[in-house]
């Protein structure tokens, strides 16, 4: 058959390795079965690079999507020359893909210590990083802030057609009818666009809590689970290889959590379309 | 005719600037870097850093193998999509929901996973596979491209007639090898090399699977850049990015023929 | 005294003049129909009526009062949109209430109502259905439904059947009418197609251009239209171009043929006019050998027949048309030769002027 081929290599390179790590956290270094490494992930400092990955993948997720929305809503909405859409699609294609390594060297060279905002602001006499300690580049609001570079365009990008769906008749038809704006959002707009909107927060935060060329760029510590992971091939950090293992099961279970989530809401938000 | 042209919202102002400040700030910052020589003195401009990297011998040969591993990369998942997404739209089509669920299995297993279990997996093949980049590196590379090679292809597949051009062709005489290069596949070309440009952006872009392996690819090279040199990373960072705008401008430019994808997510992150 | 009146309206987007001057005075309870090709003006109108836009000179009054600065949800208009006007996230029935929950009416008083209006379109049964499980004429219902709940002063339509099949697209527009009857409000319809408007209006106001050619009822309108365009639009006409030969008399002559015509008495000797004729009034007989056809005849020859039921249009050369009862028809195959009767009372003429707008293929 002619698939064969297909199948073949997406079970090798796919499925096998997948399934290999679930196995695998829960080996232990003599491969006999044990739950030892599912318990270990509860303790510090497993449990808390999983709370630091969903801290940061909720906080881009949710301002990713809100701003997201807002700056695609502005530039979709009637009133606004066509031109501006057509740039911020453009844009937003080639930004959700400046990431990692080279994004966050932009940012060093935005934030950093030598930065160019940095230098700015010194010139002027107020220097940040004395008056906010919490905020550093090399700190999870920095990591933040940086991720919202991809999560942005990726919301736009994403965003872009249920907005376009909201069509002028309903707006139109509801001031007919005697609605003010905000109760147009709150009975039509709003509830039509939900979907949507969480199937998008949720894309987000799938897509934060898998990163993981940007944090280790900007060196993160070991707050986040993909750098913890990381570390057991790169350093010396961790000296089971099923920590590892478990560590990317963890990973998976929160993301599938999500997958589960995301597949209704996609086909709510495709029904409305119509 | 009725070219009713309201004026803009004042709120829209605000978001479309804010929005244009945080994106662009960060891409002037970066050329500045890259135009100053040393962190004292000197405010501007030279090309210095631009010579250092078209002088050092490891940036060609970094960038030399991210690309040649983007064609092979894109080479060995044409060869094995193509078929099986024409065969699926022209005789099994009960399997697309089957294959289209599986394109969204990267999304929950990532790159950091994957890596971590294709590291466990082939721990004891042999060294021309386990230790080549052409080898391991390209097949991991080639399971990242499949979910936007998938969609791509898919929606190419969708907007044509799969199977009266196939009908017409065999009732013509045309061999299925025929009929497939000859009349299926100049018909999905614009979906194809969407599919391509899109695997080129991420091959070139991709840190995680190369870095938990050890390969030396072109990001690695960058991320050893930023951390051992600081202006010259600016050069280098820069000249990532107009890689990937050409990449992703290409696949517009293609793109706008019936039949591709827009413009999807795939980068390093 | 007029309800509904739009006084020396202007509207112009850049050098172009979507509106060009209209004066239109409606009374209670009457339906007019603004037709007219795509960019006459139509549309632009009636926004200008329901708020969605400002006119750049002249004023919108109801009821004696100048609305021309209100906010369009505050006008206490219904309107029904082309398509795509039903809130997709509500049932009908949702989609019905909503312009009395923005009102703030109490839930059993809403509820009564909404009721009403679904029986009054006939879609009592389908009241919990979204707009996506509706068809399309079913959708209109709801959204005519939905207008009349708040128990506007107007009802505005824009083009409501155009998106919809032809069958349904008659039974809707017998419905509308009979709806607008029976609650007698004043109803303003934009529509291009001629048919419709004729059919089920109190006036007709054809338009082209941004400005109204001419305004009556359908019977005055299809059968005493006052200019080339409008003779075009509505309905089929013979278009004859002629000049005046004797003005006392009434002679007109056409393609070298003398025609005696009475709307040509009283006109200047050598005047350029054109002569309208519908293809029912033009009686066709078969040419008696060699015959040249009595007075006031043209000859032809059969070019095609199209069959339309129970009568058939013929084309003949020399540009005529006529329509004639099917069985009559099959004595006149393609190719016969024939006699035009050209009647001299009931004909209209037209002083013609150089600049004819062009409608293509009358329908």
């Amino acid at each position: 058959m002619v698939t064969l081929p297909f199948f073949a290599y997406t079970i090798a390179f796919l499925f096998v390795p997948a399934a290999s790590v679930m196995i695998g956290a829960f080996q232990d270094k003599a491969n006999h079965a044990t739950f030892s490494n599912i318990r270990l992930l509860f303790d510090h400092p497993y449990i808390d690079a999983y709370w630091g990955s969903i801290r940061i993948s909720l906080v881009t997720a949710v301002a990713g999507a809100l701003f997201g929305m807002l700056i695609a809503y502005a530039a979709i909405r009637e009133g606004t020359p066509r031109w501006i859409r057509s740039v911020l699609t453009t844009f937003s294609g080639v930004a959700a893909n400046f990431g990692g390594i080279p994004l966050a060297f932009a940012f060093i060279a935005t934030l950093g210590p030598l930065g160019v905002v940095t230098t700015w602001f010194r010139n002027a006499g107020y220097d940040y990083s004395v008056r906010w300690p919490h905020f550093q580049l090399f700190s999870e609001r920095g990591v933040e802030l940086a991720y919202m570079y991809f999560q942005l365009p990726l919301m736009i990008l994403v965003i872009a057609p249920a907005l376009d769906g909201l069509k002028r008749e309903w707006r139109e038809a509801a001031a007919n009818l005697g609605a003010k704006q905000w109760q147009f959002w709150r009975h039509v707009g709003i509830p039509v666009l939900m979907p949507s909107f969480l199937g998008a927060f949720i894309l987000l935060f799938g897509n934060s809590f898998a990163a993981y060329a940007t944090a280790y760029s900007l060196n993160q510590g070991q707050n986040i689970v993909p750098i913890l992971i990381g570390a057991y091939y790169t350093g010396n950090v961790l000296d089971n290889p099923h920590i590892a293992q478990a560590l990317a099961f963890g990973m998976f279970v929160v993301l599938a959590l999500m997958m589960v989530i995301y597949i209704p809401l996609q086909r709510r938000a495709a029904r409305w379309a119509k | 005719m009725r070219i009713a042209r309201p004026r803009m919202a004042p709120s829209a102002y605000v978001w479309l600037l804010l929005g244009a400040g945080y994106f662009l700030v960060p891409l002037y910052s970066t050329l500045a870097f890259s135009l100053k020589k040393n962190v004292a003195g000197t405010p501007c401009c030279t090309l210095s850093n631009y010579g250092w990297v078209i002088h050092n011998g490891d940036f060609w040969h970094t960038i030399r193998l991210s690309f040649v591993l983007a064609l092979e990369t894109i080479v060995i998942s044409l060869i094995l999509f193509v078929p099986t997404i024409y065969w699926v739209h022209l005789k099994l089509p009960r399997l697309r929901p089957v294959i289209a669920f599986m394109a969204l299995v990267p999304f929950v297993v990532p790159p950091i996973v994957m890596v971590v279990g294709l590291l466990r997996t082939f721990h004891g093949a042999p060294g021309w596979y386990y230790g080549s980049p052409y080898g391991f590196l390209a097949t991991a590379y080639v399971i990242l491209a499949f979910p936007y090679m998938f969609f791509s292809l898919d929606a190419g597949f969708r907007s044509i007639d799969v199977h009266t051009l196939t009908e017409a062709s065999q009732s013509l005489g045309a061999r299925w090898t025929t009929t497939l290069f000859r009349v299926i596949l100049p018909n999905i070309r614009s979906a194809a090399l969407a599919a391509s440009f899109l695997t080129l952006a991420i091959v070139m872009g991709e840190f995680t699977i190369a870095n938990l392996a050890a390969f030396h690819t072109f990001p690695i090279f960058l991320q050893y850049v930023n951390e051992s040199q600081g202006f010259p990373a600016g050069a280098l960072t820069l000249l990532s990015f107009l890689i990937t705008w050409a990449a992703m401008l290409s696949l517009l430019l293609v793109g706008r023929k019936r039949g591709a994808r827009g413009a999807a997510i795939a980068g390093a992150r | 005294m007029s309800y509904l009146q739009l006084e020396s309206l202007h509207r112009h987007f850049g050098p172009v003049k979507a509106l060009n001057g209209i004066d239109i005075s409606l009374g209670e309870g009457e339906f007019l129909s603004l037709l007219g090709p795509s960019g006459c003006g139509k549309t632009t109108a009636l926004r200008l009526v329901a708020g969605f836009d400002r006119p750049n000179q002249g004023r919108v009054l109801v009821e004696g009062r100048d609305i021309t600065g209100v906010a369009p949800n505050k006008r206490d208009m219904g309107m029904v949109f082309q398509a795509y006007s039903l809130f997709p996230n509500m049932t009908a029935r949702q989609n019905v209430e909503f312009g009395l929950k923005i009102r703030g009416r109490d839930r059993s008083s809403r509820s009564k109502r909404v009721e009403e209006l679904l029986e009054l379109v006939g879609l009592a049964q389908a009241g919990d259905r979204f707009p996506h499980q509706l068809s399309g004429g079913m959708q209109q219902r709801v959204a005519l439904a939905r207008a009349l709940a708040i128990e506007p002063r107007v009802l505005l339509l824009d083009e409501p059947l155009s998106a919809l099949d032809a069958k349904v697209r008659v039974q809707l527009r017998e419905e509308i009418r009979r709806i607008q009857l029976e609650l007698g409000i004043t109803t303003l319809y934009v529509t291009h197609d001629q048919e419709e408007a004729l059919a089920i209006s109190d006036h007709v106001a054809v338009m082209y251009g941004g400005v109204i050619e001419q305004m009556g009822t359908p019977s005055e309108m299809y059968t005493a239209p006052k200019t080339p365009f409008v003779a075009e639009f509505i309905g089929t006409m013979n278009r004859l171009e002629a000049h005046v030969v004797d003005g006392t008399a009434g002679e007109v002559e056409h393609a070298g043929k003398r025609l005696r015509i009475a709307a040509a008495r009283g006109r200047r000797t050598g005047e350029r006019v054109l002569i309208l004729i519908r293809p029912e009034a033009l009686e066709l007989q078969a040419a008696v050998n060699g015959g040249n056809g009595g007075d006031n005849t043209l000859a032809a020859e059969v070019v095609t027949q199209t069959f339309l039921g129970p009568v058939t249009r013929l084309k003949m050369t020399g540009g005529l048309i006529a329509d004639m009862s099917t069985a009559r028809a099959s004595a006149l195959p393609v190719g016969a030769s024939v006699v035009a009767q050209v009647p001299a009372d009931g004909v209209q003429l037209l002083t013609l002027t150089d600049d004819l707008p062009d409608i293509g293929e009358g329908t």
